[in-house]
């Protein structure tokens, strides 16, 4: 066969001929670790949830870097800007690599772009709020970095192996994104009354889209059990959200930094887990469904970024046809 | 608008002289120099690299994962590996300690 394998395999779904033996096939294979690469045979679930996530997954990188992009001209000092810069730069690159995963399913990277500008498809809720000041920026690069890295290296441990290669190489740059965030947040921790109140208020105005980043609740979400049983996801919403908590909370308070009083947050010995008012999460489908505080404005400036760079497309384009390009005087 | 879904590359990244160029991912690029270009930004950002190859996807022939069980061993091919040897014990008792 030729690479990468371009016809979809057939009898992928539910009545077809052959599915139950098959699906029997690949649900051993999967419970044995192995992982599943383009053209094998995968239920049309299985696949179509992959492209949900993935999906989904490529534009939150995109929506991701509009915010703190935003801030790259205010950013305080030079250092600061450049790591910024650095970090917005990878998060482009991480999508390119999800559209990428994504297409070895079958979606075409052009449908997905085209998807997220028209609204069609979604990005991760955190990324439908302003980042309103420097110390947004900062609590984004930590606390939503760390909780992205949670979810990330679970899924690299995923079936898909090109999702889980993709992943394997995002982890590895968001390591620096995250120790980067720790450090502006110490900046702002220990420095001026000013700055130490700038970042509480920052957590104060994040805390609820992180809580609810992990997505609903396991007794809300409904693609769980079957993402579990292909080894799509290997931890529920809500066993990430401890994960997170436990390893950042007690860093919050270490910084002298507080949770908003009405989650009424209180550490049960017991289960070793943090216990709070569980988020409404018909708010966050809402959020989601693209009506954010930012939600439209993301898709404005995500949408002039992809015209305004229609020009760069087409002078390639026109180069690999032979054509000439004329380049700006000063290049020259 | 401009249709940007270009053909994909195969990249290669090797991260020192000596060492094997492993695959890494893949990219679209409307031709062979631009890919090149595109890797370097997608693939080379972070870690050391020495030299990088892009293949055309379409130039990839590859066997199809379904008949895997062309790679397995019709009988015992024990004879060509050195762990099928006894010839340490078989040494030792004429004589030969010096290893192999």
């Amino acid at each position: 066969m030729v690479y990468p394998m371009q016809e979809m395999p057939l009898n992928d779904k539910q009545g077809d001929p052959g599915y139950e033996e098959n699906l029997a096939a690949f649900e051993a294979r999967v419970a044995r670790g192995d992982k599943v690469e383009p053209g094998d045979w995968m239920p049309n679930d299985y696949r179509q949830q992959l492209i949900r996530l993935i999906h989904v997954h490529a534009n939150s990188e995109i929506c991701g870097a509009l915010p703190e992009g935003g801030w790259i001209p205010h950013a305080p000092g030079f250092k600061r800007k450049l790591a910024l810069v650095s970090k917005v730069q990878d998060e482009v690159g991480h999508a390119q690599l999800l559209y990428r995963a994504a297409e070895t399913l079958g979606k075409p990277r052009e449908e997905m772009v085209e998807e997220l500008i028209s609204g069609k498809s979604k990005y991760s809720n955190v990324f439908h709020y302003h980042a309103e000041t420097w110390a947004d920026v900062a609590v984004i690069a930590w606390l939503i970095d760390a909780a992205a890295i949670v979810n990330q290296k679970m899924m690299a441990e995923g079936s898909y192996g090109p999702y889980s290669r993709a992943l394997k190489r995002i982890c590895y740059e968001e390591a620096f994104h995250l120790t980067h965030g720790y450090d502006m947040c110490i900046s702002l921790a220990t420095g001026s009354k000013l700055q130490r109140d700038m970042l509480q208020d920052a957590i104060n105005r994040w805390w609820k889209p992180i809580m609810m980043f992990h997505g609903p609740s396991d007794k809300e979400s409904k693609h769980t059990e079957v993402l579990m049983r292909w080894r799509i996801k290997l931890k529920s919403n809500d066993a990430q959200r401890q994960e997170f908590l436990k390893k950042y909370v007690p860093k919050m308070f270490n910084l002298g930094l507080t949770i908003p009083e009405e989650w009424e947050f209180r550490y049960d010995e017991a289960t070793k887990e943090w216990r709070y008012n569980e988020p409404d999460w018909d708010e966050f489908l809402n959020v989601v469904r693209g009506n954010g505080p930012a939600s439209a404005l993301r898709l404005r400036t995500r949408k002039l970024a992809h015209e305004e760079g229609a020009w760069v497309r087409e002078a390639l384009a026109a180069a690999a046809a032979g054509e000439h390009v004329p380049v700006p005087v000063e290049m020259n | 608008m401009t249709d940007t879904q270009w053909p994909v590359f195969e990249v290669f990244h090797q991260q020192a002289r000596g060492e094997p160029h492993v695959h890494v991912g893949s990219i679209h690029a409307p031709d062979a120099q631009m890919a090149l270009v595109l890797a370097k930004e997608q693939y080379a950002r972070r870690m050391a690299c020495v030299n990088l190859w892009v293949v055309s996807a379409e130039a990839i022939l590859a066997t199809d994962y379904e008949d895997a069980d062309i790679f397995d061993h019709g009988t015992d091919k024990s004879y060509r590996e050195s762990t099928g040897y006894q010839t340490t014990k078989r040494a030792k008792a004429i004589g030969d300690t010096a290893e192999i």
